[in-house]
């Protein structure tokens, strides 16, 4: 019996799931046929094998060649199984020797050269998880690989040299051949591109919205800026990741996955150690801001935003339905998406800031004299941001011009490092008081523990109950008052809000809409 | 007689010293009707069996099985019903064999031989 058994990696979303592939000779007219539901580009790999094997000097049996990849019922797609059906194929006509339990994902050129894939690193943790941990992929994707703890990784640049690794008759192979490096591939040597990120000293003058960025940033509060154009709500957004803290080792290795699923290039991935920024535009559909795209779903720009910040500028302007998308995963931290193809769940834990003109023509500011709209228009402009997403968002900044005064001399303004310190610390203190409540920041505690464990005395919440009272302020308001107040007291050193800090929250959501 | 008849001649006698080798009895050679031909026919006990002969003298231009097709095979089903036709025989066990005979002109030539291809 000519039989080859050798294994790889299905990903559905961002799990793995083992694959047995088997391949049998049969004693007939040359045909190859692979099984277990694989697409147009899986069934392409028939071609790419038989070539990559008979330019590697190890053509493939003249016979019929059976793969079969089980489970038969898993959906697989994408050029990942081009080297274990391969191996299979050499081992079922006695070319190699047994692979064992090693994994192989790369995809194979004609010349018999291992070509890098996208998300190897998911499908190496799910191996690794799944008790393989001897894996094979493209020298090109061996850096990333090698990222997942307790993998043995061996990286290969072609087919002939991994064939005489497994006992193949060197005499036949074509092992003299080096494959030239991929172009648009960074050279080894060379540094990874290194960009700066934008630092808050640009920013002039906007006190107010300065402290409220290291607010969102320190407590992890949801945003909405609200101001005239120029006013610089996006300069502001764009250097809120640079305020948030490095990543810790689990968050990074999920945010490196969704990366490397996402990636376009086979340009070596690195670990994402930096909280990533999307700001997708306001044309955006619903399928590339939560995921999609034909068969399994793909991640969209709140999954790569996962553990960063996801900026929406001009807000207003997006579809209803997009943000609306959007409050599953602001309140589970999840996307779930439900194909015909299959189910797809991939982590979208970000960080929202939305920002918006405070009218259609942007000139409602100030006294808004110059404003055209009408209030009809101004109010309907607003109440586009439903009144559940805008829940959610604790901090709702209205910005106002930039003065002559703070733009024509700037004054020395802090830093970027000068102001991740302060969030850093206060970070530390929100860990410290909430792990027993299973929560790390501010933003995520919910009413009933700050109205409970976390009561503040009544002497300190009296405006705030003045304010209810009134009717000035819902009950919602209430908690997000408060939360931006612990925010604001873990900020000052302060073991517990005082009545300042819930003064200075009030001021923080001068409520826009 | 071009070189390519006088090479596909070769492996055709090659091909029934190897069927006759193998305990089968040829019973007829070189069968043509309108078809098209048969290049062995042959007895495995109580089985008719069609053989296709391909020689080649490399591998340059593939494998000589590879040469054998879906329309290929399906004209050798036809053929070998006008066979049993024309010889007023009723056979119902029946198989199609190919028979590949790789000679470089160099070594001894090399038959393989597939058996009930289809």
């Amino acid at each position: 019996m000519a039989l080859g058994r050798t294994y790889s990696v299905a990903l559905v979303g961002l799990n793995g799931y083992i694959v047995e592939v088997e391949a049998d000779i049969g004693q007939t007219l040359p045909a190859f046929i692979i099984l277990g539901l694989p697409d147009a580009s899986l069934n392409e790999a028939k071609e790419r094998i038989r070539s990559a094997a008979q330019n590697s000097g190890i053509p493939l049996s003249r016979r019929k060649i059976t793969a079969n990849l089980i489970p038969a019922s898993l959906p697989k797609r994408g050029s990942g199984f081009d080297l274990a059906i391969a191996m299979a194929a050499l081992l079922a006509s006695r070319d190699i020797r047994s692979t064992g339990r090693t994994v192989f994902i790369a995809e194979l050129g004609l010349d018999g050269r291992l070509r890098p894939v996208r998300g190897v690193l998911p499908a190496v943790m799910a191996a690794v998880r799944a008790g393989y941990a001897d894996v094979v992929v493209a020298q090109a994707n061996a850096a990333e690989a090698e990222l997942v703890p307790g993998a043995r990784v061996q990286g290969y640049a072609t087919l002939a040299r991994l064939a005489f690794d497994f006992g193949a008759d060197p005499q036949r192979l074509a092992l003299d051949f080096e494959p030239e490096p991929e172009p648009g591939e960074p050279d080894a040597g060379a540094d990874a591109p290194s960009f700066l990120p934008p630092d808050m000293r640009d920013v002039a003058g906007q006190g107010d919205a300065r402290r409220a960025l290291e607010v969102a940033a320190a407590g992890a509060h949801h945003l909405l800026l609200t101001g005239p154009p120029g006013a610089g709500k996006t300069m502001l957004a764009e250097r809120l990741p640079g305020l948030l803290p490095d990543l810790g080792d689990a968050e990074a290795m999920e945010v490196t996955a969704i990366h490397s699923l996402c990636a376009l290039t086979s340009a070596s991935l690195q670990l994402v150690r930096r909280p990533p920024y999307e700001s997708p535009h306001h044309t955006a559909t619903a399928a590339a801001i939560i995921g999609g795209g034909t068969g399994l779903p793909r991640p969209g720009a709140a999954s790569r935003a996962h553990r960063g910040v996801l900026f929406l500028d001009e807000a207003p302007e997006y579809e209803r339905r997009v943000l609306d998308a959007l409050r599953q995963p602001l309140e589970s931290g999840e996307l779930v998406l439900h194909r015909s193809a299959g189910t797809a769940a991939y982590p979208a834990r970000f960080q929202l800031v939305l920002a918006a003109n405070p009218c259609p023509c942007g000139k409602a500011t100030g006294k808004g004299i110059d404003c055209i709209c009408t209030p009809t228009i101004r109010r309907r402009y607003l109440a586009r941001l439903s009144g559940p997403l805008l829940d959610r968002v604790d901090i709702q900044l209205q910005l106002e011009r930039v003065s002559l005064a703070d733009f024509g001399q700037p004054g020395p303004e802090e830093d970027t490092a000068t102001i991740a310190a302060r969030v850093h610390a206060a970070r530390g203190r929100q860990i410290a008081r909430l792990l027993p409540f299973g929560m790390e920041t501010n933003a995520q505690v919910p009413g009933r523990v700050l109205r409970g464990a976390l009561r503040l005395g009544a002497p300190t919440t009296r405006i705030l109950d003045l304010a209810m009272e009134r009717g000035v302020l819902t009950a919602r308001g209430y908690d997000r008052v408060l939360r931006l107040a612990w925010t604001l007291a873990d900020l000052g050193h302060r073991d517990i809000p005082a009545a300042d800090d819930i003064g200075l929250a009030l001021g923080l959501r001068q409520a826009a809409a | 007689m071009r070189a390519k008849d006088v090479l596909g001649r070769r492996g055709e006698e090659l091909a029934a010293g190897y069927l006759t080798a193998q305990g089968m009895r040829i019973v007829d050679r070189n069968w043509r009707c309108s078809e098209g031909e048969i290049d062995i026919v042959a007895l495995d006990g109580d089985t008719l069996v069609i053989a296709e002969v391909k020689t080649r003298k490399s591998l340059a231009y593939g494998h000589p099985f590879e040469a054998v097709g879906v329309d290929k095979l399906a004209r050798l089903h036809r053929l070998a019903n006008a066979w049993c036709r024309d010889h007023e025989l009723r056979m119902p066990l029946r198989r199609i064999d190919v028979i590949a005979v790789l000679d470089d002109g160099i070594g001894d030539p090399a038959v393989e031989h597939l058996k009930g291809v289809g």
